[in-house]
């Protein structure tokens, strides 16, 4: 099976026949372990740290459908090398453009998108209820924003309720994580202000990855969005999808880590204004939001098991059928 | 739209939706184990066939066995209950042959695994089927709507199965 490569350490990456080759670099640069894997267990490779390749590597992973997606010191994500798009169907571009430039028909993809993010912030919440939390009042709140949600006639206004769902949402979160050491106050980035705003922005980050390899695994162009205003990133669509799974990715994995206190405190560091996560526990993060996308579900229509990862795609095959007019687009709700 | 190959006859008896879907380029074959497995089939089933035989295009058709000498199609295939569809993708290799000026040609279906093989000729009745599909397969393609599911058994093995049924 094809797995998800993750490089935080600085190395060489080159290629050997059918194999990647990648050696590490010590703390004075020189040359340490080399691992070899066949190129086809890799489905796409992220770099966190800094990685020395040359244009032959990028032939080689491009032939054979790798990406690579990049991110900075901050974890912030910038860029991907992505391999030629040979799956992008004209009639399908044709298709997503339309209900793009369409105000109208952006507008019916764009509520779905918040209309589904919603339900399952919500299921995140309802589930902690039943374990005795007060979060009555911020999903009554945020019940009554959706209920708002049909009426909303820009995408702008959709982004408000947006806004201000996660606001009401994210109020919550230091109840959930009940663990000393842990406060929130409100979302911050660029640089996050606190611990649980470093998380919230690396599994984010992760999400955002996750969603684009899927988008790219299917014809949707990945620039054209209908939530967020493409361009804002240069992938948008992959934030669009980004937000309705957030919640079962990222944040169950947070509350997951911190509940069962498998990142601690002292797994950040705060530097100037900002406050990082700390590569160890980075590592930790990434491992656990890996086995997320990994759990399977009985998928209640197909009959069969189905990862969290594949949601993504089946996600990007209903949106396919709503472009071409074939099947109005129904989020994924939580159904479980 | 483009010309009509073998692979939209085939798809035409097998099922409409598949056949918009493919004419309209939403592809799902290419990660998919069916069509590798498809491939691997024909490199390893006649290994030593490629001397005699030739690949030929016609008209957007390719035909991946052709021996000239003897004037027979060779179609390999896996056993999968879409005979039917086979035989009309065979007999629409004839037609075309018989179109570019090579006519008499007759068709062998091959099924490696099944240890079986069917003979297939281009009888006087075939010509007015043929002109009828072709008809159909235009007007399925041109429309702007999408063929709807056919719920069958085979769904389950075909590529399209998840974009098909998946709903919410
Ligand atoms: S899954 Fe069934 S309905 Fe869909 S394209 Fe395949 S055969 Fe046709």
């Amino acid at each position: 099976m094809k797995k998800s490569l993750y490089i935080f350490n600085p190395g060489r990456m080159s290629r050997q026949d059918n194999t990647l080759k990648y050696t590490a670099y010590d703390e004075e640069g020189a040359e340490g372990q080399t691992k070899f894997l066949p190129i086809e267990n890799v489905a796409d490779l992220y770099v966190f740290g800094s990685l020395d390749a040359n244009s032959a590597l990028y032939n080689f992973l491009g032939k054979n459908g790798v990406s690579v997606h990049f991110f900075d010191y901050y974890e912030h994500y910038t860029g991907s090398f992505m391999a030629k798009e040979y799956l992008l169907a004209g009639r399908l571009q044709v298709a997503q453009t339309g209900h793009y430039t369409s105000l109208k028909k952006r507008l019916v993809v764009a509520r779905k998108l918040v209309e589904g993010a919603a339900f399952n912030l919500l299921k995140n919440l309802r589930y902690y209820q039943g374990r005795g939390r007060q979060v009555a009042e911020e999903i009554a709140q945020i019940e009554l924003y959706v209920s708002g949600l049909p009426y909303a006639t820009t995408i702008a206004e959709l982004m408000g309720y947006e806004g201000n769902i996660r606001q009401t949402y994210y109020r919550c979160f230091e109840q959930l994580v009940n663990v000393p050491g842990f406060t929130f106050s409100s979302r911050s980035t660029q640089p996050p202000q606190n611990e649980l705003n470093a998380l919230l922005s690396f599994g984010n980050m992760l999400c955002y990855a996750a969603c684009l390899s899927q988008i790219y695994h299917t014809q949707l162009n990945p620039t054209i969005s209908f939530l967020h205003e493409p361009g804002s990133r240069r992938f948008s669509l992959a934030l669009d999808l980004a937000e309705i799974f957030k919640p079962l990715l990222v944040d169950r994995t947070i509350f997951r880590l911190l509940n069962k206190k498998e990142i601690q405190p002292r797994d950040f560091v705060r530097e100037l204004d900002g406050c990082l996560l700390k590569e160890a526990g980075r590592k930790t993060f990434v491992r656990v939001f890996e086995e997320r996308l990994k759990e399977t579900i009985q998928h209640r229509r197909l009959n069969r098991s189905v990862s969290y990862q594949h949601l993504i795609k089946l996600e990007c095959y209903k949106l396919t059928k709503h472009l071409l007019n074939m099947e109005e687009y129904q989020p994924f709700k939580a159904w479980w | 739209m483009r010309p009509i190959t073998a692979t939209l006859i085939n798809l035409y008896h097998i099922c409409h939706r598949e056949l918009w879907l493919h004419a309209h380029e939403v592809r799902m074959e290419f990660f998919s184990d069916a069509v590798q497995d498809g491939k691997q089939l024909h490199e390893t089933a006649y290994p030593q066939r490629a001397d005699r035989n030739r690949e030929i295009m016609l008209g957007g058709s390719k035909i991946d066995f052709y021996d000239p000498k003897t004037k027979v199609v060779h179609e390999i295939k896996r056993g999968n209950k879409a005979e039917q569809a086979h035989v009309a993708q065979v007999k629409y290799y004839l037609w075309l042959l018989e179109q570019h000026g090579a006519p008499g040609a007759t068709g062998l279906l091959e099924y490696p695994r099944l240890r079986q093989t069917q003979k297939v000729e281009l009888l006087p009745e075939d010509y007015a089927a043929i002109a009828a599909w072709e008809a159909d397969i235009r007007c399925i393609v041109e429309s702007e709507q999408c063929p709807p599911v056919i719920n069958k058994p085979f769904c389950k093995q075909c590529s399209y199965y998840e974009l098909c049924y998946v709903d919410e």
